[in-house]
């Protein structure tokens, strides 16, 4: 089980590949990776803040749990703040699991519960000045699917 | 004393991110009450406590969690990570 909270960018294909030479008997592995959408070019960039401290211990406590549900054999969490540029990676998920279930299951899982109990707040920088972003129903409803 | 910290609009409302408060409140709702009262920019960040979560030591908790053996206090907008 793997965790960065990094202001750094990442590089999806090195991410996944480290994570699946490091599996053995793993079936099945699954990644999603978040993008900064640039909103039809009216986004220029996205400014992420945390609470440090807490984000570790909101998204440790969340991959542990996803482990308890799920037949995993690993789980990966990479999570950016800062300044991020329009069409940067934010985020990504990465779950090894004997069958692609537990692993698809788990990842959405994990992306579920980052959107809404992970301490971070997205400003967007646009052309037309900057905006919070703010939290939509939806993503709160989609936690009691579990 | 007790470390109060602000995120995201709740932070640029109060006009800054970290504060030590020394207080007497028995609930997050008393300790919102006394900074409420204390300056405008405070009431303006706590108008709305529907939108606003609370989180006592790093762990979400709710406005009438009690604050004895708390060392932090953070408040904040709903979370929108991922």
């Amino acid at each position: 089980m793997r965790l960065a909270v990094q202001s750094e960018t990442f590089d999806l294909g090195e991410e996944a590949n480290r994570f699946a030479a490091a599996q053995s008997g793993a079936g099945a592995i699954v990644t999603f990776t978040g993008i900064v959408r640039d909103n039809g070019g009216t986004l220029s960039a996205m400014e992420i803040e945390h609470y440090p401290g807490m984000t570790e211990r909101a998204i440790t406590a969340m991959m542990t749990e996803a482990q308890t549900r799920w037949a995993l054999h690993d789980v990966l969490v990479i999570h950016r703040y800062g300044r991020l540029d329009a069409n940067a990676p934010i985020m990504m998920v990465a779950t090894a699991a004997p069958h692609r279930a537990d692993a698809f299951s788990a990842a959405e899982f994990l992306m579920d519960y980052l959107k809404s109990r992970a301490p971070f707040w997205k400003k967007e920088i646009g052309v037309d000045g900057t905006e919070w972003v703010q939290a939509k129903d939806e993503d709160e409803a989609a936690l009691t699917r579990w | 004393m007790i470390d109060v910290l602000y995120f995201a609009w709740v932070r640029e409302r109060v006009g800054l991110g970290r504060e030590k408060v020394d207080t007497s409140a028995a609930t997050v709702r008393d300790l919102i009450a006394e900074l409420s009262a204390r300056e405008e920019r405070y009431a303006a960040a706590f108008a709305d406590l529907a939108s606003l979560r609370v989180a006592l030591d790093q762990e979400l908790s709710s406005f009438d969690a009690p604050l004895a053996g708390v060392r932090e206090v953070a408040f904040f907008p709903p979370m929108t990570g991922g």
